[in-house]
Parts: structure tokens; C-alpha cells; sequence
């Protein structure tokens, strides 16, 4: 490629014609896409044309069948989940998936604790973990409800949840699968202002979506996957003046 | 809301001593310990000093087991029916180490005797307890689940049969006679009183132990493993690694159990780690709660008080006790299972 290493700095998150088959259903296929590392990027595309495949392909979820995955430089062939925080990435999922049978103030602190493995036999949970997870779940508005079991919290607090375990693990690269959906007005504005307040912290947020009102909101960047294929990518109103864009997901 | 924990509401009823009727109403937590711990008081005064001391001996060894696969089960969500492999090779090398008895020539020819005291014996069954734990863990990290189950249930079969069929070394049938007792000098504790207080010591070091392990940042990973081991892994934990090493400390603490009963005993044979001694293990797990360790001591109480109070029941013949023990236990884990999922107090549904 001719692009100068300046240009390649620009993008902290690439694949290179990377693939998954599902029997013979290719999820993804042959996808080569690059994320800025300034700014907020969102993926849009109809059911099935691989938004969440590829976010599980990013954070190891999923393993990779052909292709590589370029990290702020690192060229990986293959991605561990166990990794990716290594990688200074983290995600949500689609499917809300909470630690549903402990606290809520748990579901954060196992998050910051210590990966260290004989050192966790010996580490309790002091202050300054205590402090952290505080602040987290008071970002995300959920501090009263701590002693909870994830389980019983309403859908909307689950999702909030998720996102600040996301948050409470200290990363460049969030993956979120549809943080948007199915959320009341009121916890829509407030995923909207901690999305903003990661932004400006300087991280790379990477959303999946399929409101257009929220993508043209709080997205700077665009990726438009169909049928597991590179669509369009680009500045979010570039690409949506597109022709086909205009045509096939905005109706009109 | 939630109940404050148990020693924050000890201190509120010590500063308050009303607080002790509101945090009762309706607590069955709490009525499900008194009522337990009354019993065997109860029973205890009734059948005197030596039953007393029996009962305690035997429960240091059923809270021993139940606890330490409490880690598996409860913490980590392993559900394992094969623990009785590791009770019956723990019970094995403190036997086949500690016996002398000059055995009658079998077809297999004679056991080796190595006259090894007791305490030395034990620290080699929790070694090789923990060894045979590693070995099956790395296979049985594969599966997970349904499957999980059923690799386990082959893991007891398998055990059973080795117990049974290995007579060079264990005797198959006959089982090993004159296991020594423990000993530290020429002190031998020989009575039941001195086998309870090794009994109740063991415990308490097994209990230590899965306090330390589960208070830390290590146990609260293992729980999330058990909620979702995947997403565990999509924030930096080789859930592998934590299973396995669980499963070897439970083992190894299962092997200890083994030790002491088969010191205790004096004779073991491999009928005392048939499967169904392990599906009693994971009853008694399920009905003190799962992931809580007080809820394994006073389940494992719960069930010595049943199997050995039951022999005073005066309408039942002796013939029937046995038998009987078994469907009071099935009949309480049915009822349990509809109306409190989650054991006497446990917070965890399996």
C-alpha cells in the first residue's frame, strides 16, 4: 500500500481482508475497514451484514478464520478474548451479558482487580478499588442500587451497567453493540452524555446502530456493511448523502 | 431491599435488642440456623457426652467435603459428582501408608506395608489427591455444563473401580484393616473426643482456607466465571486457568476429608466412595446454599443430625434406617428445590 506511516498513525483500529464462515454463510467476508483514532465511529448495515460479527472478531469472541487485525500497529493473525484488554480494548453485547448473579458493585470491581493470578488469592478489595467502582456506577446513575444482584435490574439499568463495566476497565478501544437500543428518552441521554464524556477523554468509541437520528448525533465516522462486505465508509455526512445510502436505509 | 450480612446484624441486635424481632419476621434464613443448631443441641443432651462426640467427628468430615466442593460447585459453577474419587484417594494413601497388618497371602499377593504415622501419611494423600485433580482437570476443562456432569459421574465410576479392581494395592473387596490413628509423639489420639478435635481442627484449616480464597479478588472472579465464563474472558481472565486451579484446592482439601475418615474409621472398603456418596455430597452442598460457606457447615450438620438421629427414631425399625435417611433426604431436597431454589442460605441459584 502506498499510504505514508503518517497516514497509518491516524487509524488505530484495521483489518486487512479478514473473514468468518458459518457453514457456508460468510459473515463476514474479505473485510477491510480502518477506524480514526480521533472521534467516535459508528457501523450501520441491515440484519445480517456482519456488524456483530465483526465486533466479535475484534474482542476475540469470535475466532478469526482468515485475515489480520492491525491494533495501534500490532499485526495479530489471532485474537484471545483473554487479550484484548492487553490490546486496550473492551465491548458490550448485544444480548446485555451482566455477571447476573452478583452485585452490581461486584459486576464493576471484578473488573478492576488484578489479573495477576496467585496475587488475587492474596488481594481484598481495598479503598482505592472501593473509590473507583463508586465513581463508575455514579456515572452511570446506579450507585443506590449496588447491593443488587445484576439480575434484578430493570433493562435499561442493565445496559447502563454494562456500558460502565466497559467504562471501569481503563482502555483506548470500546466495541459497544447497540448501546442505544431499547432505552427509554431519559437512559438515552445518559449513555448519549458518557459516550461524549469518553470521546472527549480521547478514546476510540465504535458503535453499532440502526437509528440514524443518534449515528448523525454522535457519530464522526462511518461504516456501512452489507452482506458481510465494505458498503461505504467515510465522514458520517458524506456518507449518508450517498445515493445509496439514501436508498437502501433511509427509505427516501 | 436486601438484609444487612450476618455479623452487621448481630452487632444491630446487640445495640438494639428490639431490632432482633423485625430482622426475625419472616427471616427463614435465620429460623433454618436455629432451628438446625437447636436440634442438634437438643440431640446432643438427649443422647449424652460419647454421641456428642461422634456426631462432631463425623460432621468435621462431611463440613470438610461439603465446603470444599462448595469452591467447585457453588463458586465456580462446576457441577462435579466425582468428588468422592478424590474422598476415596485421599482415605486410600493415609491407608495403604499408615496400615501393618500382616494381610493374608490373596491371589494378588500382599500389599506392601509402609508403617508410615499418620501425620505423615496426610500431606501425601492431599498431594496426590491434588496431582490426579490436575491430570482429570486439564481434560475436564474442555466441558462445561450438561456435559460437565457426565464427565464426572465417569470420573466416581472410574475411581470406584480402581478402588475395586487395583488389589494389589488397595485389597479390592477386603478392604485395609488397622489405618493408624493420628499421632504426634507418643501422644496417639485414640479416643473419640481426640479424633473429634482432629476432626474439628482439619475443618477449620479447610475453612480458612475457602474463607481466604473466596473474601478475595480470586473468589470474586471465580463467580464471575461462574455467570459467564466468556465474557470473564473478554476482561483479561484465563477462566481455564482459574477452574483448574479451584478444582485442584478443592481436591486437595476433599483428600484431607478422605485422610481423617479413613483414620477415623480404622477399615475402609471401596463402598464408602460409591456415586451415591457423592450425590448425598452434592445434596448437602444444594440444601446449605450454594457459594456460601456457612450455609455447607450447617447443610453438612443438617445431614449428620438426619443420619444419625434417625436410628433414634422409636418407630422406625433399625433395618429401615439406612434406607429410610435416604428418602427424607431425597424427599426434603424436592421440597427445597420448589419453594427455596437458592438453599437454606444460600443467595445463588444453580
Amino acid at each position: 500500500m502506498s499510504e505514508s506511516p503518517g497516514q497509518r498513525d491516524n487509524y488505530i483500529l484495521e483489518t486487512l481482508d479478514i473473514s468468518k464462515h458459518f457453514g457456508g454463510v460468510s459473515a463476514v467476508d474479505g473485510l477491510s475497514i480502518s477506524i480514526p483514532r480521533r472521534g467516535v465511529t459508528s457501523i450501520v448495515g441491515p440484519n445480517g451484514s456482519g456488524k456483530s460479527t465483526l465486533i466479535n472478531l475484534l474482542s476475540g469472541t469470535l475466532p478469526l478464520d482468515e485475515g489480520i487485525v492491525v491494533i495501534d500497529g500490532k499485526r495479530l493473525r489471532t485474537i484471545h478474548a483473554y487479550e484484548t484488554p492487553d490490546h486496550s480494548i473492551t465491548r458490550t453485547f448485544q444480548e446485555v451479558r451482566l455477571f447476573d448473579q452478583i452485585s452490581v458493585l461486584d459486576n464493576i470491581l471484578v473488573v478492576l482487580t488484578t489479573r495477576k493470578f496467585w496475587a488475587a488469592v492474596f488481594e481484598r478489595t481495598n479503598r482505592q478499588y472501593r473509590a473507583r467502582a463508586q465513581e463508575i456506577l455514579e456515572q452511570v446513575g446506579m450507585w443506590e442500587k449496588r447491593d443488587a444482584l445484576a439480575m434484578d435490574l430493570s433493562y435499561g439499568q442493565r445496559k447502563l451497567l454494562e456500558i460502565g463495566r466497559a467504562m471501569a476497565l481503563n482502555v483506548n478501544i470500546y466495541l459497544l453493540d447497540e448501546p442505544f437500543a431499547g432505552l427509554f428518552p431519559q437512559m438515552l441521554e445518559r449513555v448519549k452524555v458518557l459516550l461524549k464524556g469518553m470521546r472527549e477523554q480521547g478514546r476510540t468509541i465504535i458503535f453499532v446502530s440502526h437509528n440514524m437520528e443518534i449515528v448523525r448525533e454522535m457519530a464522526d465516522h462511518l461504516i456501512v456493511l452489507d452482506g458481510g462486505k465494505l458498503l461505504l465508509a467515510g465522514e458520517v455526512e458524506d456518507v449518508l448523502n450517498q445515493p445509496e445510502v439514501i436508498s437502501a436505509y433511509l427509505g427516501t | 431491599m436486601m438484609r444487612p450480612p450476618g455479623w452487621q446484624r448481630i452487632t444491630t441486635v446487640l445495640r438494639n435488642p428490639r431490632e432482633a424481632l423485625t430482622l426475625s419476621r419472616g427471616n427463614i434464613e435465620l429460623w433454618a440456623n436455629l432451628l438446625i443448631i437447636l436440634c442438634a443441641l437438643v440431640f446432643m443432651v438427649l443422647k449424652g457426652a460419647t454421641f456428642a462426640v461422634t456426631l462432631g467427628t463425623v460432621f468435621g468430615i462431611w463440613a470438610m467435603l461439603s465446603i470444599s466442593l462448595n469452591l467447585v460447585v457453588g463458586y465456580t459453577g462446576l457441577l462435579s459428582v466425582g468428588h468422592i474419587g478424590f474422598f476415596g484417594l485421599g482415605a486410600y494413601t493415609v491407608a495403604i501408608l499408615t496400615s501393618t497388618t500382616a494381610y493374608e497371602n490373596l491371589r494378588t499377593g500382599e500389599i506392601p506395608t509402609f508403617g508410615w504415622p499418620f501425620f505423615a501419611a496426610l500431606p501425601v494423600a492431599v498431594l496426590v489427591a491434588g496431582l490426579v485433580a490436575l491430570l482429570v482437570g486439564i481434560a475436564f476443562n474442555r466441558f462445561r455444563d450438561d456435559i460437565y456432569v457426565l464427565v464426572s459421574f465417569g470420573f466416581a465410576i472410574i475411581s470406584f473401580n480402581v478402588f475395586l479392581n487395583f488389589r494389589a494395592l488397595t485389597r479390592g473387596a477386603f478392604g485395609i484393616h488397622d489405618v493408624a490413628r493420628p499421632q504426634i509423639g507418643n501422644w496417639v489420639f485414640d479416643t473419640e473426643l481426640e479424633l473429634m478435635l482432629v476432626s474439628l481442627v482439619l475443618l477449620a484449616i479447610v475453612v480458612g482456607i475457602s474463607w481466604f480464597i473466596v473474601s478475595s479478588s480470586f473468589g470474586r472472579v471465580l463467580k464471575a466465571i461462574r455467570e459467564d465464563e466468556q465474557v470473564a474472558e473478554v476482561f483479561g481472565y484465563r477462566a481455564t486457568h482459574y477452574k483448574l486451579a479451584v478444582w485442584v484446592i478443592s481436591a486437595m482439601m476433599t483428600g484431607l476429608a478422605g485422610g481423617m475418615f479413613s483414620s477415623w474409621t480404622t477399615f475402609i472398603d471401596p463402598n464408602s466412595f460409591i456415586l451415591l456418596e457423592s450425590i448425598l455430597l452434592v445434596s448437602i452442598v444444594i440444601l446449605g446454599g450454594l457459594a456460601t460457606i456457612w450455609g455447607s457447615l450447617l447443610g453438612a450438620l443438617a445431614f449428620v443430625l438426619l443420619e444419625e438421629g434417625m436410628r433414634f427414631l422409636p418407630f422406625l425399625p433399625q433395618e429401615y434406617v439406612g434406607q429410610a435417611r435416604q428418602v427424607v433426604l431425597g424427599v426434603l431436597l424436592v421440597v427445597l428445590m420448589m419453594f427455596r431454589p437458592q438453599g437454606l442460605v444460600g443467595r445463588f441459584k444453580l
